[in-house]
Formats: C-alpha cells, structure tokens, sequence
C-alpha cells in the first residue's frame, strides 16, 4: 500500500525540529567530552583543537550551528504557536525558522573559514 | 458520457483478519470521474462483493472518505484527473481505524473520542428558559464559528501523524469540536471540557505536524484549535497554582 502523503510544510518543519533534537543529543556528549578534557588533558584538547582547524570539521560545524539554530527557532516557532494568540501564518514561521538558522550558520562558516 | 480510457486501480480488499492485500481493477475512464465513481463501477461491473461506505455523493455527509494515493480524502469531492498519477491509482480504507471490510474503516473509536474530549453540547438552560440572543460576531463566537462546520469525517484523523503513534489521543477532530464549545456563551461546562482535553492523550499530546489542516476537504484549521485549547488549559493551570 502506499505511503502516506505527509510531505507539507509544517509536516517538514516538524520533522526537521525533531532530527536537530536527536543530533544534537548525540553531539552534546561529545561536546562535553572534549570540553573535560581542558582539565584532564590538556595535550589531547589542543590536538584535537588542531584536527577542528581542518575544513571538513569546519563543515561539519557548520551542520551543528544549522541544527541548533534550526532547534532553536523551530521551538520558538512552537511555543508562539501554542502560547501567543493565533497566527494564520504558521508556514511563514516554520520558513522563517528555517532561513534564519540557514543564515545563522552559513555566518558561523563564512567566519570559520 | 464518452469513454475516453481506462483507469488501473488498485484497491484494499479484505477484513479484519488477516492483512488487507491490494487487488488490481481496470475501470473505463470518463470525464469528470470522482473517485467515489470509480469504486461503485468495480462494485456495480466487475466485483459486487466490494464494500464501501458513502451517502450523499456531494460533500455533505463524510461517509466516503477513503486513502487516495496516500492521501485522506472524500472521495466524492475527489476527481480522478486530479489524483491519478501515470494512469493508475491506490484506493485504501481510512487510516488509523480498525477495518470492517475491504474500503470500510470503522468509525466507533472515531465518535468514542469525541465523548471523551466532552466533545458534546452541555445546555446551560432548560426549554422553559428564554433563548439567550447570541451574538454573531463576538470575538468567542467567532472562533467557535470557525469550527462549527465539521462532518465528522475522519480525514483528519486518518491524516494525523500522532494519532498512528498514539492510541489515546482524542484527535483533531474531537478536540477542535471541545474548543468550538468551549468558546460557546451556551455551553455550561467549560471546565469539564478542559479537563478532559488536558489529560492523557488531550491536546498536549499534538506536535503541530499540522497534517489536520493540511487535509481538511472543509478547509477547517483543527490545528489552530489544538493551540487554542493548548493556550486556554496552560492558562487554566497557572492562574489554579497563583490562588
């Protein structure tokens, strides 16, 4: 039987808020892993400070600010929804959320590199 | 009406036993076909033990709602040009609902919600009372206007991602016929309703995939009406801890 259609835009807007969270959760404990390391070893954090130099990790950055920003405006988006009076433009928020991350993070990388 | 092709349908068929298998059907073509059409040919040409459900055959009733592609539709409102993808099309039950047989969902556990969200109107004055004048475009009116023309037809239902992931959720439709009420002047029990949206499966259980308003052939906003209910319970709460 075929699938069902699910591809609109507040559908996609809530699915792409729900991957961020679970990258982000898988990250978070990297991130802080690394951060320990300042105070366990300090010679280890400073190599990997220097493997983070290299493009490809600039880029991988560049997806982690992407989903923090774009978790973190999709839950603004949600909690206006559901806490502020009605607004009939919730597809114009969810494309807001999305091309504000997009800039958010394509500004990290422009920096980074 | 002139035959122009033919049609390659494939359509669910089987009970509650056992899983539902597709059965292929070819059905001469016509000018502004409804989908509706399409399966009372196969049941009135070609199979008459074919099972679905519909009334009115003009949007009023939503008895005929079925799976179109994927997609939750009347499918007496559904032309067949609009929906057919290389020649052929997919015909399946209503998500979300246990099967009677072959194109037929069945409703109870539908309707079951809607008395489990309050969904349902509680009088505020006997029939000796006078009717209390309402007035058309108050601010709460109009909100509950905006609601008030759902036929219970369970595309909604059948759309809702949360629904498939969550057996006690009550809905978008039940909970958006709880927020029409809760904004009527002459329904009586406002915190009654509340409480029963705001529970397990209530309207905190939505994510706002916004599916409901995707698909509503009434062009209704279920999910605005979640919000709405998800606004007035939260409020409820804090003002019930600040006494």
């Amino acid at each position: 039987m075929k699938a069902v259609a699910r591809a609109h835009p507040l559908w996609l807007a809530y699915i792409l808020h729900r991957l961020s969270g679970i990258g982000l959760a898988l990250f978070l404990p990297a991130h802080f892993y690394v951060l320990s390391l300042a105070l366990t070893d300090a010679a280890r954090l400073d190599a990997f400070l220097r493997f983070s130099d290299l493009a490809l990790v600039k880029l991988a950055e560049f997806g982690l600010v992407f989903l923090l920003a774009v978790h973190f405006f999709g839950g603004l988006r949600l909690m206006a929804l559901e806490f502020l009076p009605w607004s009939a433009q919730q597809k114009t928020w969810a494309a807001a959320a999305l091309a504000g991350s997009f800039m958010i993070s394509t500004l990290f990388l422009m920096r980074a590199i | 009406m002139p035959e122009i092709s033919s049609i390659s349908v494939k359509v669910a068929r089987g009970g509650p036993e056992g899983a539902q298998r597709m059965q292929q059907f070819t059905v001469p073509a016509y000018e502004s076909q409804t989908v509706l059409d399409v399966v009372t040919w196969i049941q009135q040409n070609t199979d008459p033990t074919l099972t679905y459900r519909f009334a009115c055959r003009v949007g009023m009733c939503g008895s005929c709602a079925m799976m179109v592609n994927g997609v939750p539709r009347w499918t007496c409102r559904t032309h067949v040009d609009k929906v057919l993808k290389n020649g052929a099309m997919e015909i399946a039950p209503l998500r979300n609902l246990p099967v009677i047989k072959d194109l037929v969902a069945d409703m109870d556990p539908f309707f079951d919600k809607w008395v489990a969200a309050e969904a349902k109107h509680h009088p505020s004055r006997t029939r000796d009372d006078p009717i209390p004048a309402i007035d058309p475009d108050a601010p709460e009116r109009l909100v509950a206007s905006a609601g008030i023309e759902c036929i219970n037809c369970s595309v909604c239902y059948a759309a809702c991602d949360t629904v498939a992931g969550n057996p006690d959720y009550l809905g978008p439709a039940a909970l958006q016929r709880a927020w029409t009420l809760v904004n009527d002047a002459k329904d009586s029990a406002r915190d009654a309703i509340l409480d029963a949206v705001s529970g397990k499966g209530g309207c905190h259980s939505c994510h706002s995939m916004g599916s409901c308003t995707a698909y509503c052939p009434n062009e209704l906003d279920p999910m605005s009406a979640i919000a709405g209910l998800k606004r007035e319970t939260a409020k409820r709460y804090f003002r019930g801890r600040a006494k």
